[in-house]
């Protein structure tokens, strides 16, 4: 394909419908935005104000009425933690099934998969029991382990479906010429099956990062994630407009500028490698 | 040379657990035989007891009398929960909504992702810009997905649909009073429509340009490209997206917890938000987890299929 294609009337009538699409897509996003530096009158003015001299007064209030601060700590321990935990479990668990096939390999993979189908919510009453047995309600440590749980299967695969591109060769030569298993890993599969480790870390990042139902079943005022701290402004009475906007946009900026540097190893993670 | 695959039999542990001596070269051979096991078992470990736990307390608790307000009066009561869960009127409309937000949400991300994949396939003025800024949706975290749609774009009188609807003289939409399911697609839908895309777009890349030029040349219509060229293509994206949207539809809460309350009524009430008003709203753990069970029944019956449908796709 040419690198710059010639200007035909195809190519400005494909600019104008994509770009109208993606403006409409991303539109209540950048809504969000605008909103959250309005003042709340002008975040309800009818008809909607697109222009307006922007104002820093909802960041200190959102702060100052709901800490947002610990909400935010909160989110990125529990979710850098998980992350890493569960890394440091699926990664020989990946290499293992990748490099050592057994009868059992792929049923074991689907097993682990199949346990990501079961609806969060079949766990919900004997989770919240054996949390409030433990004295783990609203502790980060409960989160935290839930996290990594729930997304263990997916970084399995991902890894797995990663570090099969891997020839097992290198790996063999490397036992050959008497590498420990500890100069193997970091000799050879670290370096090799760094974009694999890399992409995994990213998704589960994001996916700790927006989790919902838990964070809302399981905490409450001292290890709510941000995604918790949202839901607390859907006060039906509430026209707090710029201030659910400014608070909302605090919670999924980090993630959302964060995952536009990552979008492409993410999507190709999340697809298993099954997308190339 | 010895050949690590075929080396591992299922009776190989017991010998090679006892000779980890670590003599480079002949003792690896006998090590290779041990550490695979050891280096799944943490995993598979983990996610055993993760199934298996709740799992049984769940069935135990599903044939109690088991109300979280009174632990004392605990009681064997057969299969009283399932029956008062089952016969619940809302039950059959909880089913009905759970399978009609996949199904609708899986139509309109493929469908749109297709179409708007295709759309942006080939170059074209600030095409890596639209690529970030579609892709977006997508990391937006569900509470406040739910709550933008809700307040900011769904309100009646302030919301900006609203405004549009006044623009072209209609009346606006009480969204949240009058199509509560049908918001929660969209909002659904909207996060997950930039995934779609954004796979079907990595899937499109790798598509042959030399056929696509060649059937062209030959006088194909674009509609006849489409079906024989791109939707076979595509087939294996499509499979990895319904599956994938699967895992996370099958279970959607937040959006509904925080937006329309499962209401009115059970309007836009899910399998998932029925049990947890069983839990916490009725703290009747019984009767939850009777749900919970028949909620772990209907994902098995869908994870089948997927399972069929990725066991044919992803080998």
């Amino acid at each position: 394909m040419a690198p710059k294609p010639p200007v035909t009337a195809a190519l400005v009538g494909r600019t104008v419908a994509a770009w109208a699409v993606t403006l409409l897509i991303f539109f209540p996003l950048g809504w969000l935005v605008l909103t959250a530096f309005k003042t709340e009158l002008q975040a309800i003015s009818v008809p909607p104000l697109l222009f307006f001299t922007p104002t820093l007064d909802n960041f200190v209030e959102v702060q100052r009425r709901s800490d947002y601060l610990l909400y935010a700590q909160n989110s990125v321990i529990t979710s850098v933690i998980s992350t890493l935990l569960g890394l440091a479990i699926a990664f020989p668990a990946a290499y293992s099934m990748a490099f050592f096939r057994s009868k059992w390999t792929r049923d074991v993979l689907m097993w682990m998969l199949s346990t990501k189908m079961m609806p969060a919510v079949g766990a919900l009453v004997p989770i919240y029991v054996l949390a409030q047995t433990a004295g783990l309600l609203d502790t980060r440590l409960a989160l935290i382990v839930v996290f990594m749980l729930s997304n263990l299967p997916i970084m399995v695969w991902m890894l797995y479906s990663s570090m099969r591109d891997i020839p097992n060769e290198i790996l063999e030569a490397a036992r050959m010429d008497g590498a420990t298993l500890w100069q193997e890993f970091r000799r050879v599969l670290l370096p090799l099956g760094m974009g694999g480790l890399f992409s995994t870390g990213l998704l589960c990042l994001v996916l700790a990062w927006n989790e919902a139902f838990w964070s809302l079943n399981l905490t409450a005022a001292k290890a709510g994630t941000l995604a918790a701290l949202i839901a607390s402004y859907s006060s039906p009475e509430g026209l707090f407009w710029a201030k659910l906007s400014c608070a909302s946009f605090m919670a999924i900026a980090p993630i959302v500028v964060f995952g536009w540097f990552s979008q492409r190893q993410l999507v190709q993670g999340l697809t298993f490698g099954a997308v190339k | 040379m010895f050949r690590l695959r075929s080396s591992l039999t299922p009776n190989g542990t017991a010998g090679a657990a006892a000779a980890p001596i670590a003599v480079p070269g002949v003792a690896r051979a006998e090590v290779n035989r041990f550490l695979p096991r050891a280096l799944l078992a943490p995993a598979v470990i983990t996610l055993f007891l993760w199934m298996i736990v709740p799992l049984v307390m769940t069935i135990y608790f599903s044939v109690i009398r088991y109300n979280l307000m009174q632990p004392g009066e605990v009681g064997f009561i057969g299969l009283a929960n399932y029956e008062y869960f089952v016969t619940d009127p809302s039950f059959w409309t909880a089913i009905i909504n759970t399978l009609l937000l996949l199904g609708s949400v899986i139509a309109i991300t493929v469908f749109g992702g297709v179409a708007l994949a295709l759309l942006i396939d080939d170059p074209f003025p600030g095409r890596g810009v639209v690529r970030v800024l579609l892709i977006s949706p997508f990391f937006v975290m569900p509470t406040v997905n739910a709550l933008l749609w809700k307040h900011m774009m769904m309100n009646p009188i302030y919301g900006v649909l609203a405004q549009v609807w006044h623009f072209f003289g209609a009346t606006p939409v009480d969204w949240m009073a009058d199509w509560p399911l049908l918001s929660v697609i969209i909002m659904v839908a909207w996060q997950w429509l930039p995934f779609a895309t954004l796979i079907f777009v990595t899937a499109l890349q790798s598509m042959n340009r030399e056929q696509l030029e060649a059937s062209r040349m030959d006088g194909a219509r674009y509609f006849q490209q489409l079906r024989y060229l791109y939707v076979p293509h595509l087939g294996r994206s499509i499979a990895v997206v319904i599956m994938i949207e699967t895992i996370f539809l099958l279970s959607v809460f937040a959006e509904i917890f925080t937006t329309t309350g499962g209401g009115p009524g059970d309007a836009s009430t899910n399998l998932a938000f029925l049990i947890f008003k069983q839990a916490l709203l009725n703290f009747d753990a019984g009767v939850a987890s009777a749900g919970a069970l028949v909620a772990v029944v209907l994902a098995n019956i869908v994870a089948v299929f997927l399972i069929r449908m990725i066991g044919k796709n992803l080998d």
